[in-house]
C-alpha cells in the first residue's frame, strides 16, 4: 500500500513541481533584458525535454556506440573485433536471417490484412462493423507477456496425448500428425508461428487507420467510375487504394520500425532458442547472460544501422510536410 | 414477387458473404484469447489432459473452479502486491512525460525560433530509438548517481537510491515517451485556432497564461489519448520495469515466471494473465473511442 500512496504523491506532487519548475525557469528569464529574453524564451519551453531526451536517449546511444568498440567491460577498445566475431559466427547470421524475414513479412502482412479487414467491415451494418472491429482491435491493449500465454498454449504439443494446444488439434482433426511447432525450423515454420502473434496483435492498428482513410475517400469517386463502367475490384484499386496510399506508407513505416526492433514476443515465445533469434533479443542474451557489454552494444549497431535510413526518410516526410503547411 | 425481390434486396444489403468471411476472421482472432479465459477457471488434470474447448462444448461435465485464483494471489505468486507495484509505476510514468510534453509541444507550435526545425527534426528521429540502445548506459549512469548519493551525510548505508526503485523506471518512461507525445500535441496544437492566441497576446496575455488557460483546455482530448496510450504501455511492459525497477515485482514479471512453470498446469498463468488484462482491457473498452481518435491523430510506437 505504501508503494500506492508514493504513486499518488508523485502522480500528484510531480505535475505540481513541474509546473513550479517551468514558472522557475520563467521567472529567471524575465531577469534578462529583453533582446536576450527573446532568445531563451522558447528554451523555457522547450529546454527541460531536450535536456531529458539528451540525457537520456541521445547521449546513451552515443555511447552504446562507443561500447561496440571495446571489450566486454569496456575497459580497452578493441577496434573491430566485436563486430567480426559476431559476422563469422554461424549462430549470429541466422539472427540477421531471421531479422530480414520479420521484415519481409510482418509489415506487408499486417497492412494488407488490416485493409482487407477495413474494407470488409465497412459495408457492414454499424453494430456488426463496431462489433467486429472491437475483437480485432483487442489484442492491442494485451501484455506481450499475455499474449505470449495465449499462443503457446495454442501452439503447444503433448507427446503422446491428447493435444491440448489448439493448432495440434485442428492438425488432428484434419487427420494429419501433430509437431511440436515452436520447435520446428523447417522453412522457418516456428518464426513464422512468431510473426502470426505480431500480426495478430498489430492488425488492429493497420485496420483503425485504414478504415479512417476508407471512409475519407469522396463517395463521387467511387460512383464516377463504377457509371464509366468499372466494376467494384477497379474501382476499388483504381480510386480508393490511391486515396488511402499515404495512410498505407504510414502504417507500414510504423510497422516496420517496431519490426526491427522486435524482442518481447520472441523474448516471450522462445527467448530466442530454436534459431528464432532477433537482434532485439540477442542483445539481451550478450548482455545479461554473456556478460558482454562489448558485443551487445555491437548488435545495437547492426540494429541501429537498419533504423537509421527509417529515421532518415521519417524526419524527411517531416520536412515535406512542413513545406506543404 | 415485388415482396420476394425486397427480400433479395435486404439480404443482399445484409451483405452476407462479407459477414461470413469477417466471422471466420474474427473467430481466428478471438479463440485464442477465449482460450485464456476459458482456462483460467479450470483444474490443473483438466488443463494439461483435455483441450480447453471440450469444456466449452459440455461444460456441465466439467470440473469449474476458482483454484488458479487462489494460487495466484497465495504467497507463491504474490500477484497482489504485484498489482499495486505495476499501478505504483504506471500512474505516474502515464502523467509526468504528458506534463512535460506539452510544454515542449507549446513551445515547438507557438513560439517561432531559430532552430526550431532543427530540434524538431531531433525529436522526430528519437521516436524509432530502441531500447537496446540505451539500457546499458542508462543504467551505468543510475549506478554513478547512486555512488554519488552515498556520498550525502546519512545515507552512508544507499537508504536513498535510484537504482531499482520506481522512480527509475519513471524517468526512462518518461524519456521514451517525450518523441512521441511532443508530436502528438504538437500536431493538435498547430490545428487550433491561431487568431484566438494572437488575440490573448495582445490583450497582454503572457505565454504562460496562454499556455495555462487557452491551449491546455483546448488540448485535452489529445492529452487523453495520448494518456490511454502510455498507460496501456507502461503496464503492459515488462523490460524498463524489471530491469530498472527490479526491487519491485510487477505483474508481467510474475506471469512470464508462471509461464516458465506451465508444465504443471496452464490454469496458474492463464488466471494471473487474466488479472493482468483487466485494467487495460477495461481502460481499452471504456475509452476506445478516444484511444482511436489518438491512434488517427499520430503514430504509434
Amino acid at each position: 500500500m505504501t508503494d500506492i500512496l508514493f504513486a499518488i504523491m508523485a502522480s500528484i506532487l510531480g505535475p505540481v513541481a513541474t509546473f513550479l519548475f517551468y514558472i522557475l525557469l520563467n521567472f529567471i528569464v524575465n531577469r534578462f533584458p529583453e533582446k536576450i529574453q527573446r532568445v531563451l524564451r522558447p528554451y523555457v519551453f522547450i529546454g527541460p525535454v531536450l535536456l531529458l531526451v539528451g540525457v537520456l536517449l541521445v547521449g546513451p546511444t552515443i555511447q552504446t556506440m562507443t561500447f561496440a568498440f571495446m571489450n566486454e567491460d569496456s575497459s580497452e577498445w578493441v577496434g573491430f573485433k566485436n563486430f567480426i566475431k559476431l559476422f563469422t559466427d554461424p549462430q549470429f547470421l541466422i539472427t540477421v536471417r531471421n531479422n530480414f524475414e520479420w521484415i519481409a513479412v510482418v509489415p506487408a502482412v499486417t497492412v494488407i490484412l488490416g485493409l482487407f479487414i477495413a474494407t470488409l467491415t465497412d459495408k457492414l451494418g454499424p453494430i456488426r462493423e463496431r462489433v467486429f472491429k472491437s475483437i480485432i482491435f483487442m489484442p492491442m491493449a494485451i501484455s506481450f507477456v499475455a499474449a505470449s500465454s495465449i499462443w503457446r498454449l495454442t501452439y503447444s504439443w503433448s507427446a503422446g496425448k491428447t493435444q491440448i494446444g489448439m493448432l495440434n488439434a485442428i492438425v488432428e482433426l484434419f487427420g494429419g500428425k501433430a509437431i511440436p511447432w515452436i520447435q520446428n525450423e523447417d522453412f522457418s515454420i516456428n518464426n513464422l508461428l512468431l510473426m502470426v502473434v505480431v500480426i495478430w496483435a498489430n492488425a488492429g492498428f493497420a485496420m483503425t487507420l485504414l478504415s479512417a482513410a476508407i471512409k475519407a475517400v469522396p463517395e463521387e469517386t467511387v460512383e464516377a467510375a463504377s457509371i464509366d463502367g468499372a466494376n467494384a475490384f477497379q474501382a476499388f484499386f483504381q480510386v480508393v487504394v490511391p486515396q488511402i496510399w499515404g495512410t498505407a506508407v504510414s502504417v507500414f513505416i510504423t510497422v516496420l520500425i517496431s519490426t526491427m526492433k522486435i524482442f518481447d514476443v520472441v523474448w516471450g515465445m522462445t527467448g530466442g532458442d530454436f534459431h528464432t533469434n532477433v537482434l532485439g533479443v540477442d542483445f539481451f542474451r550478450q548482455y545479461f547472460v554473456y556478460n558482454n557489454t562489448g558485443k551487445a552494444s555491437a548488435v545495437v549497431v547492426v540494429l541501429m544501422i537498419a533504423i537509421i535510413p527509417i529515421m532518415i526518410y521519417q524526419v524527411r516526410t517531416y520536412r515535406k510536410q512542413e513545406e506543404l503547411r | 414477387m415485388s415482396s420476394m425481390n425486397t427480400f433479395v434486396a435486404r439480404v443482399r444489403r445484409f451483405r452476407p458473404v462479407s459477414t461470413l468471411v469477417m466471422l471466420l476472421v474474427v473467430a481466428i482472432w478471438a479463440l485464442p484469447t477465449l482460450g485464456l479465459f476459458v482456462t483460467a477457471f479450470r483444474s490443473q488434470i483438466s488443463s494439461v489432459t483435455t483441450g480447453w474447448w471440450t469444456a466449452i462444448f459440455d461444460p456441465m461435465h466439467q470440473e469449474w473452479t476458482t483454484k488458479a485464483f487462489a494460487t495466484v494471489f497465495s504467497s507463491t505468486w504474490n500477484l497482489g502486491p504485484a498489482f499495486f507495484s505495476t499501478v505504483a509505476i504506471s500512474v505516474p510514468a502515464t502523467i509526468l512525460p504528458i506534463t512535460f510534453a506539452a510544454f515542449a509541444a507549446y513551445g515547438f507550435t507557438f513560439l517561432s525560433f531559430k532552430g526550431r526545425e532543427a530540434w524538431f527534426s531531433l525529436i522526430i528521429a528519437l521516436m524509432v530509438v530502441p531500447l537496446q540502445a540505451v539500457i546499458v548506459a542508462i543504467l551505468q549512469t543510475f549506478m554513478a548517481i547512486d555512488k554519488w548519493l552515498l556520498t550525502i551525510p546519512g545515507n552512508e548505508y544507499g537508504d536513498i537510491h535510484l537504482s531499482g526503485e520506481y522512480p527509475a523506471a519513471w524517468i526512462v518512461h518518461s524519456a521514451f515517451a517525450m518523441p512521441l507525445a511532443v508530436y502528438i500535441f504538437r500536431n493538435y496544437m498547430m490545428t487550433l485556432p491561431m487568431a484566438l492566441i494572437e488575440a490573448a497576446r495582445i490583450d497582454g496575455a503572457s505565454h504562460f497564461q496562454i499556455f495555462w488557460r487557452l491551449i491546455i483546455p483546448m488540448s485535452v482530448p489529445a492529452l487523453a489519448s495520448f494518456a490511454i496510450f502510455q498507460f496501456l504501455w507502461v503496464w503492459n511492459d515488462y523490460f524498463i520495469a524489471y530491469l530498472f525497477a527490479g526491487n519491485h515485482t510487477v505483474m508481467t514479471y510474475q506471469i512470464l515466471s508462471m509461464l516458465g512453470q506451465h508444465g504443471e498446469g496452464w490454469q496458474v498463468v492463464m488466471a494471473g494473465s487474466l488479472i493482468s488484462i483487466i485494467v487495460p482491457l477495461t481502460v481499452f473498452f471504456g475509452l476506445q473511442r478516444y484511444f482511436v481518435r489518438g491512434l488517427t491523430a499520430g503514430s504509434v510506437k
